[in-house]
């Protein structure tokens, strides 16, 4: 399988729309980020991917095909979403032997060795784990699954910065090794941007960006000075918001950077992806005067 | 090699000016090995397809080079190549923004030269 595609998806629940005509391609060997605010639709769009949630209109699609039941398509997928799906009593060392009777590529192997790594205790029950430990027990059956897609939601939700910065070099180390596609949905954004190459941006379930990290980062640029000279400079051009502080005032600006005849009383910046995310996703009509 | 990114610039031109910094100072000398894009992807966390875009840029100046099946090898003459690029962005970075700002607050140039060699004397 080389690429998933999502075409015009939408889904609702009751009266509220979770995702709005969402139209996405995961290629393989790459490493997206999938980014949104809390209730932005990442976790309803992997559901959908992963067959748990039928979408109210659209289609995934697999290789341009429709997917049908007796394709391999799951196989080659592994999400896992809240871990309260799995018997609560049981050690993880046997639920990672009962994952492989499901699925013959789980490599039991690396996910005990990953276990170890983490400074888990593979003989303990689901439900004795805290929440960090719960989120390292997902990413270490994500990591070990031998598929070709694999959708970590949250991936580093509850886990210290120590835990963190294993798990960062463990998906790299592995990405390296042999190249799978990873798609990483979270709301927390600096600390993966150096990791993703793909960024898609999610807000109120629709796709607000889906481009490469390098051309987003291009896209844009942030000018800072004095509040008037801001003001002068801005106007007529693209602005995605103005941070203010006392007279002072930071724009981000969509477009090519025009520094020319403006670098004494101004200030030019690069934009972060979580500028980006944070001027994106932001409530709208916050210019406050 | 210790790599602190700021994030005012693309990583891969830091990555690349980094591994320049170590060539420099004789960290990694000439025709020794530098870390492959796999080690530098994981040891300083970051996409392999950004270690592979720094590295290239030093691929393309001729200060590393690429052998088939053993990794990437600081070229012969990379110290002095690098020292006279350096030394041209010298003069843009420091001399040109440096006469810049002389003129901007009114600094004549005799006063400029003797500004530079009382910093050089102290």
């Amino acid at each position: 399988m080389k690429k998933i595609t999502l075409s015009g998806i939408s889904k609702s629940f009751g009266g509220s729309r979770a995702l709005e005509n969402v139209d996405l391609t995961f290629e393989s060997g790459k490493i997206y980020g999938l980014l949104g605010r809390n209730g932005a639709g990442k976790t309803t769009l992997l559901k959908i991917l992963y067959g748990i949630l039928y979408p109210s209109s659209g289609r995934v699609l697999s290789d341009d095909k429709e997917i049908r039941i007796n394709d391999n398509f799951l196989g080659n997928l592994f999400y896992v979403g809240e871990p309260d799906y799995f018997p609560v009593e049981t050690s993880l060392r046997k639920l990672f032997s009962e994952t492989k009777y499901f699925r013959p590529e789980f490599d039991t192997e690396y996910a005990l060795s990953l276990t170890s790594l983490f400074g888990l205790d593979s003989s303990k029950s689901l439900r004795s784990l805290s929440t960090g430990q719960r989120t390292l027990f997902k990413d270490i059956l994500a990591l070990s699954s031998g598929a070709s897609f694999i959708f970590l939601d949250e991936p580093i939700l509850g886990l210290d910065a120590n835990r963190r910065d294993i798990l960062y070099r463990t998906i790299l180390g592995k990405y390296n090794e042999s190249p799978f596609t990873i798609v990483i949905s979270t709301h927390l954004i600096e600390e993966i941007s150096s990791i993703v190459e793909h960024v898609i941006i999610l807000h109120e379930g629709r796709v607000v960006r889906d481009e490469p990290l390098d051309s987003l980062l291009a896209s844009g640029y942030s000018v800072s000075g004095k509040k008037d000279a801001v003001r002068k400079y801005i106007s007529g051009k693209s602005v995605m918001g103005i941070d203010a502080l006392g007279g002072f005032e930071c724009a981000y600006i969509l477009g090519a950077r025009q520094e020319n005849g403006h670098q004494d009383e101004l200030e030019f910046g690069r934009l972060s992806l979580q500028k980006i995310f944070v001027q994106m996703t932001g409530s709208k009509g916050g210019d406050d005067k | 090699m210790e790599l602190r990114f700021e994030e005012e610039r693309p990583i891969f031109l830091q990555l690349a000016e980094q591994l320049e910094d170590g060539i420099l100072s004789g960290a990694f000398p000439e025709e020794s090995q530098i870390p492959s894009t796999t080690e530098i992807s994981v040891r300083f966390k970051m996409n392999p397809a950004t270690a592979l875009k720094g590295i290239n840029l030093l691929v393309d100046d001729g200060i590393i080079y690429k052998k088939r099946g053993l990794g990437m090898f600081v070229s012969e003459g990379a110290v002095e190549k690098l020292s006279d690029k350096r030394k041209e962005q010298f003069f843009e970075r420091f001399v040109c923004s440096m006469i810049e700002e002389a003129r901007r607050l009114g600094i004549s140039e005799s006063d400029m030269i003797g500004m530079i060699r009382r910093g050089c004397a102290s």
